[in-house]
């Protein structure tokens, strides 16, 4: 029935009802982001957070039991129900349980830690029914470990180096075992700084001398002038391992030296560990810590997380290397994907004649954005390592490519960082038209009337005026490529690099080194490690700060293009 | 033979020394002889035109919209290069010399020839580095020069005054009426013997415009001024010389006064007396 108004028609708009339906196109966008956004955040930051160790006691009557005993120590990471689907016949007698107790319905996962003595199990499910009790005792504490992750136990004595004990009970206990953790941290840091940085360079040039000789004595006939260079290259190394020996001595004293305390802690069933202290990195009691010492470790922890080397085949640690690895690689990608991208397109835009060629490159240029990112990886590989970095190679590195250790003929960062760059490039070059395309033809044409010529139009007005649209393609350049772990793969990135592609050895910049990147680093810990189960918090934290480091590297360059719209447009007509 | 134009047969005001200044006014400066222009190769916008513009004058071009008037004024400095598939019969000499000369740059034509511009186009740029433009892209960049630059082109654009305190400020902050002075500053930086304006009033207040109309008395002092402009008052009060076009044809072109108060034509007068346009 159609309404009648005063003028005999229905002025109702006719469509209105699309408001709400794109409307709710826009919320459900928004959620689903905010909702991806958040469970990254909790989980992220759950990993750092101190939780409560609970003393868990069983039923003697109950149907579970952890590894034949009634008592466990672990933190309580996830409680659900149990559905009647999913059990197994030999739980059927949970459903009529479940009618004098609905906890029989429900099973709680438990970090037990301990791997070392509790094989590879790190978790316990617990039907909650047979749970007896559950405490919270005050001494408990979490020991990190530089093997087999955690240790959750009870303390008992610390034996140090005099032969004097201190019992657990003992006033001075935490003071002295954090007083000797902490020495333990500060020689540990001294044999790393020793290892790494000291016999770290000598070993570079100690392998960059053996692959030399390597070479050398490959050769069926050397001339007089090689074998005059195989003598004095291998004094060199002669004296490399001289320079060597006072430092692997003094390593080697001070690792004796970490085993000299030791601490005693029980688990469970009454077993009982002696680990030396140079086998702990740090400790804590999570059950005596109030909320400000929970919100002080956390951040240390985040700290540590940002900043530390990772350990156990990356499950443990922190992940420093792939930050920093991602960090270097996006900025080389950006270095190379601007000037590729803003002359591509300043010549599209300003230059070529307007037609369908033109179109067609263009209708290209914006497919190739499209591309699977593998495929660009496979591309890299055909390309640039086995075509440019191999003509690179014969043409600078002969010898290495004499004795089959390819330099740049290899995956290496600059190989990454260009294929990234060849990836993102079309984004660079479409948002760089449309920038070129928004300055005013009256400008251009006040410019070209004051005698200027069209590149001089072009670098003085034109490209300043659009620096900051082109600044928004690279952000979303950046964004691309530093989350691109696909084409990574075929062309240099490494579970765990030796080095960093950054360092103080000389050129400083190492362009041909393998590196390590977050992308990679969160699909290694997720898929690749022993326990899926217990890095599934350190992907969230990984992945968190993956999202952190896109969003700090695009904030900068936004607040660069904000810097360059204010100096431009100072005010508005 | 690039040649360009000489600076010394060209130099406005004349020098005392090598050439007399003369009363009269010298009608063949700029020369526009059977002049026809087509957009897209075919579609001809102005046909057989033939007029004299003298130097140091005003001369307007007047008519009503899709003339042709800013068409022809575009040719005079060839901004219409930058449209594809122009084409010109005849020719346009400015003392003499023939702006196609295929071996003369256009920049060096350019830089003969200021334009303002309807809109006011301003850089994104500072006042200061706004009118050193020209003097920037001819490769000058001594200091002293352009300060001095700045200051005769801003005071010759009466603008001096209002912003000799934010040189290094944005243009963007200016009136609407002050960028247009701007525009008129940066047009006569680099001392050129033309001046074009494609109705430089248009988007301007009254006050603005009578602002900008002072100037132009001023100016034709130094320089040669075309103007385009679809205010008949204002062609009335600032020009010398007027041509009427009407539809790509050259209707009636004589001095100003007796185009409004003698018009040959009925077109002319219909069109000047407000019947139609």
């Amino acid at each position: 029935m159609k309404a009648k108004t005063a003028f005999g028609k229905n002025i109702k708009p006719v469509g209105e009802i699309w408001v709400w339906v794109t409307g709710v196109g826009l919320a459900m966008g928004l959620f689903m982001i905010l909702f991806l956004l958040g469970v990254i955040v909790w989980n992220g930051l759950n990993y750092f957070w101190p939780k409560r160790i609970a003393q868990i006691e069983l039923t003697e009557t109950g149907r579970t039991d952890f590894r034949g005993d009634h008592e466990l120590f672990g933190v309580i990471t996830m409680r659900r129900a149990l559905t009647v689907e999913n059990l197994s016949p030999d739980d059927a007698d949970l459903v009529d349980l479940a009618r004098q107790d609905p906890d029989y319905m429900r099973e709680m996962m438990v970090y037990t830690g301990n791997r070392d003595v509790f094989a590879t199990q790190n978790f316990a499910f617990l039907n909650m029914g047979d749970i007896e009790r559950i405490t919270h005792p005050e001494e408990l504490m979490v020991l990190e470990r530089t093997e087999w992750g955690d240790a959750i136990a009870r303390p008992l004595e610390l034996r140090l180096g005099t032969g004097e004990v201190v019992p657990a009970d003992d006033p001075r206990f935490d003071e002295t075992l954090r007083r000797k953790v902490d020495e333990v941290r500060e020689r540990r840091s001294e044999i790393h700084r020793i290892e790494r940085r000291e016999m770290g360079r000598i070993n570079t040039r100690f392998n960059r001398e053996s692959l030399e000789i390597r070479y050398l004595r490959s050769l069926d006939e050397r001339t007089p002038a090689q074998e005059a260079e195989l003598e004095r290259r291998l004094a060199t190394v002669e004296s490399l391992r001289e320079e060597l020996q006072p430092l692997e001595l003094r390593s080697q004293i001070l690792r004796q030296q970490q085993s000299e305390h030791s601490i005693v802690f029980e688990l469970v069933g009454g077993i009982e560990r002696v680990q030396p202290l140079g086998e702990i990195i740090n400790f804590y009691l999570p059950n005596q810590m109030g909320l400000f010492q929970r919100v002080g470790w956390f951040f240390f922890k985040i700290w540590e997380f940002l900043t530390d080397y990772p350990r156990e085949a990356n499950t443990e640690g922190g992940i420093f290397p792939a930050l920093f690895g991602t960090f270097v690689m996006t900025i080389l990608m950006s270095l190379a994907v601007t000037p590729f991208g803003v002359l591509a397109a300043v010549y599209l835009r300003e230059y070529a004649k307007q037609g369908p060629l033109v179109s067609a490159v263009r209708i290209s240029i914006n497919n190739l954005a499209g591309v699977p990112s593998i495929v660009f990886g496979v591309f890299g590989l055909g390309f640039f390592i086995h075509e440019v970095g191999a003509v690179i190679d014969q043409v600078f590195y002969p010898r290495m490519v004499a004795i089959n250790t390819p330099v740049f003929g290899t995956g290496g960062i600059l190989w990454a960082s260009l294929t990234l760059a060849l990836m993102t490039v079309p984004v660079v070059i479409v948002a760089t038209e449309e920038a070129l395309a928004a300055v005013s033809r009256g400008v251009r044409e006040g410019s070209l009337a004051c005698g200027a010529s069209k590149w001089q139009t072009i670098q003085r007005l034109v490209l300043p005026a659009s620096s900051p649209g082109i600044l928004t393609g690279l952000i979303l350049a950046m964004a691309r490529g530093a989350g691109e772990v696909a084409p990574l793969l075929l062309v240099g990135v490494m579970a765990l690099a030796p080095s960093l592609p950054i360092d103080g050895m000389f050129p400083f910049v190492h362009l041909d080194r393998k590196f390590m990147h977050l992308g990679f680093h969160i699909y290694i810990v997720a898929l690749q490690s022993p326990d899926t189960e217990a890095t599934k918090p350190l992907v969230f934290a990984s992945t968190l700060v993956l999202i952190m480091l896109v969003v700090v590297l695009n904030l900068g360059a936004i607040m660069i293009r904000n810097h360059l719209r204010k100096k431009l447009m100072s005010s508005a007509f | 033979m690039a040649h360009t134009f000489q600076q010394k047969a060209f130099k406005p005001g004349g020098d005392a020394g090598a050439e007399p200044e003369t009363e009269s006014p010298q009608p063949d400066f700029i020369r526009v002889k059977d002049f026809n222009f087509f957009y897209d190769n075919t579609v001809q916008v102005l046909f057989d035109l033939n007029l004299d513009i003298p130097k140091q004058k005003v001369t307007a071009f007047i008519g009503p919209s899709g003339c042709g008037k800013s068409t022809l004024l575009r040719n005079i400095n060839r901004m219409n290069d930058l449209i594809d598939g122009i084409r010109h019969e005849g020719d346009i000499t400015i003392d003499g010399h023939s702006i196609y000369d295929p071996h003369l740059e256009v920049i060096s034509l350019r830089k003969r020839i200021g334009m303002v511009f309807q809109k006011s186009n301003p850089f994104p740029k500072s006042i200061y580095e706004n009118i050193v433009y020209s003097l920037r892209v001819a490769g000058r960049s001594k200091r002293s020069e352009l300060d001095e630059v700045v200051e005769r082109s801003l005071r010759g654009a009466a603008l001096w005054d209002e912003v000799k305190d934010r040189l290094k400020e944005s243009a963007f902050g200016l009136s609407g009426g002050q960028m247009q002075r701007l525009c008129i500053a940066r047009a006569i930086a680099n001392r050129p013997e033309i001046l074009l304006m494609d109705e430089p009033c248009s988007a301007l207040d009254p006050i603005a415009t009578g602002k900008i109309e002072d100037l132009i008395h001023e100016l034709k002092k130094e320089y040669t001024i075309v103007i385009v402009t679809h205010n008949m008052q204002q062609a009335a009060r600032v020009s010398d010389r007027t041509a009427f076009f009407y539809l790509g044809k050259l209707i009636e072109y004589n001095g100003t006064e007796d185009v409004f108060m003698k018009p040959q034509n009925p077109q002319t007068e219909a069109y000047v007396s407000g019947r139609f346009g």
